[in-house]
């Protein structure tokens, strides 16, 4: 039973960390270069579903603020639009008070992995690029081949 | 404009890069004067910022104004401001290099060489001045894309080794992602100064999460550095990449990673937690050991001359490492010393076993038969590059093996004063027999041919000065380093001291 909670309480990190050995397996064991780079963007993508996960909560949303929500902060007061600027600096700390952040997911994590995809996709592209040009020279992608014609012939 | 010097570091070669990439593609003669620009541009901002560093202390720079736990901030003190322009000033010294050498591998390549060249100075000078832990694993991926590309310009066996490079480097660069990550779960900031103060703040020391982040994060670094038993991918991928590449790669990248490791340390971790509550010194130091003899010895059975230097690479990598994990002050000092000391030493040979290169076409030791005749001047240069790696008085290289040694008598690490002295023996070795070459030809005995091919070319034939000229400063600076460690040694120290790295601790 401990075994089993230890696993459903944090069944994302488990999920990832076997994904992230999948990926790694791959990128050991296979011996066909386009199916190493496969490999290493599963690697890359177990990384990212971790860093998504650990900005998800239960029940949270995007934290953006609907217009009543901001409106239910400054209580009477916030009749038009016009009246915001006026009472910003005073009302702001108000509107703190009424937001409660367990209703929000964090997007930090997310917006970070945007760039981490967006690394990913070019590390892909690289090694693709490097993979088409073994191709050109080698006229192999096996990895045992490409390292036979090396030895043999120069 | 001087408050902006931190933003002016990385904004020349970026936005040239660029600039090199549209323009370049029809007018290739601008790419070589636009890429030493911008680069001087560089190296004058970074001296600008080590001076405002000696005088003023440490200089915060935020991007865009934010303030640091949500925004990016630059942070540079003594040792971000040293290694800064050690870095730029290497980048500016391998593109004059590059002048005729690019051309003439990479005939069509041109304005993507050097677009490749701006963005992989970019990258490094950007690891060594943010604050941002996220941040840093950006600039390290723009320096590792850049770089397999670079080596991958090569002939033949390049290409594999570029494709090695992709995938041991993408785990490296991963591990550190993850590591962060766990950072990020337990202190809820990216930023490495914010980090530790909540680390220290909550006590977080004792959680097995930050445990985990350690050791991702030193994995990861490691990997990316080539610490000996993850160095698989270095030597093939500096021994047949273009020679400018492997003037750039050789002293730049491995040493940059040691910069973040030291940062790491002593920044993120702290000097309590790394050294003191994890008791890993021991086991450290003797892996160093390990890489250091590794290295030499492989160095040792190298017929190619650059192959053989890649291979001395891995064992400084060990020489830093072993420096850091001394746990102990003089020999923090000594690693910090000998990151500048070796990128240019490094840079020195490389140069020099390109020059050998585009001379002759030859990639291996005989190609030194008797060149002492032919260049004199090309051969003071790599005398100097080569009496600093085995540790020879006047050059940068004797004082930092000096304050490594000493580091490692004070904390009683004895097996790595023999493993550093058995290395430079190594490496005395290596330099005499080439040297050897060099004056009196491959095979002396044979005198009647010997003879024979020096009355053939007897005559004179310097490199060419775009090539000469920086072989000859990086020389100058390997002495100048040497002659004034004094001063390099104090701005170090002002670093360091307040670390209070306990003398001797085990």
């Amino acid at each position: 039973m401990e075994l089993f909670e230890a696993i459903s309480t944090k069944i994302n990190y488990w999920v990832y960390i076997v994904i992230m050995m999948i990926g790694l397996f791959a990128m050991i064991s296979k011996n066909n270069l386009i199916k190493k780079l496969i490999g290493m963007s599963i690697f890359q993508t177990a990384i990212i579903l971790f860093y998504v996960s650990i900005g998800v909560k239960e029940g949270a949303t995007i934290p953006i603020l609907y217009h009543d929500q901001v409106h239910a902060a400054h209580g009477d007061h916030g009749e038009a639009d016009t009246s915001h600027g006026e009472h910003g600096a005073v009302e702001s700390h108000e509107a703190d008070i009424h937001i409660n952040p367990d209703d929000f997911t964090n997007p930090l994590v997310h917006v970070l992995m945007l760039t981490a995809i967006v690394v990913g996709v070019s590390t892909l592209g690289v090694g693709l690029a490097i993979t088409q040009k073994l191709h050109r020279e080698f006229g192999s992608i096996e990895e045992h081949e490409i390292l036979e014609i090396i030895k043999s012939g120069k | 404009m001087i408050e902006q010097s931190p933003a002016l570091i990385l904004i020349p070669p970026f936005l040239v890069a660029i600039l090199v990439a549209l323009v370049g593609f029809r007018y290739q003669k601008v790419c070589f004067p636009l890429t030493v620009l911008s680069l001087a541009g560089s190296v004058v901002a970074c001296v600008v910022t080590l001076m405002r560093v000696i005088e003023g202390g440490t200089i915060r720079y935020f991007i865009a104004g934010w303030a640091p736990p949500f925004g990016i901030e630059f942070r540079i003190d003594g040792l971000n401001a040293l290694v800064a322009v050690t870095v730029s000033s290497v980048g500016l010294l391998a593109a004059i290099y590059s002048k005729n050498r690019v051309p003439a591998e990479n005939p069509d390549k041109v304005s993507q060489y050097y677009t490749l060249f701006l963005l992989l100075i970019t990258g490094l000078l950007g690891m060594v001045i943010t604050g941002d832990a996220f941040n840093l694993y950006v600039m390290l991926e723009v320096a590792a894309l850049t770089s397999y590309a670079l080596i991958a310009m090569g002939p033949k066996r390049a290409t594999l080794a570029a494709y090695k490079y992709v995938i041991m480097g993408t785990i490296g660069a991963s591990f550190y992602l993850l590591g962060v990550g766990y950072l990020y779960i337990k202190t809820g900031s990216l930023n490495m100064f914010d980090i530790h103060e909540v680390l220290k703040a909550n006590d977080l020391f004792g959680s097995p999460a930050v445990l985990v982040a350690f050791i991702m994060i030193t994995v990861g670094v490691w990997i990316k550095m080539a610490f000996f038993p993850l160095h698989a991918w270095l030597p093939n991928s500096y021994a047949y990449a273009p020679t400018t590449s492997s003037a750039i790669l050789g002293p730049l990248v491995t040493k940059v990673m040691i910069y973040v490791m030291i940062r790491l340390t002593l920044t993120v971790f702290g000097v309590e937690y790394t050294f003191i509550q994890l008791e890993w010194s021991n086991i450290v130091v003797w892996m160093s050991v390990l890489a250091i003899l590794a290295g030499s010895i492989s160095a040792l059975a190298q017929t190619d001359l650059r192959k053989m230097l890649a291979f001395l690479i891995i064992a400084e990598v060990g020489y830093m490492v072993g420096g850091v994990w001394l746990a102990d002050e003089t020999g923090m000092i000594g690693a910090i010393y000998h990151i500048i000391a070796d990128a240019f030493m490094t840079l020195c040979v490389f140069l020099f076993a390109g020059i050998l290169f585009a001379k002759t076409g030859k990639r291996d030791l005989s190609a030194m038969d008797g060149q002492f005749k032919k260049m004199p001047l090309t051969l003071v240069g790599f005398l100097v590059g080569a009496f600093s790696l085995i540790g020879i008085p006047p050059t940068a290289g004797f004082f930092s093996k000096w304050y490594l040694i000493q580091g490692g008598i004070n904390s009683g690490h004895y097996e790595y004063v023999i493993a550093l002295l058995i290395s430079s023996l190594i490496n005395a070795v290596l330099f005499f027999r080439m040297i050897e070459i060099a004056y009196f030809g491959v095979k002396p005995a044979e005198g009647h041919d010997h003879d024979h091919s020096d009355d053939h070319d007897s005559g004179r034939s310097e490199a060419s000065a775009s090539m000469l000229i920086p072989l000859l400063i990086t020389a100058a600076i390997l002495l100048l380093i040497g002659i004034f460690n004094k001063d390099l040694v104090a701005i170090i120290t002002d670093f360091v001291s307040p670390f209070n790295i306990a003398s001797g601790a085990r």
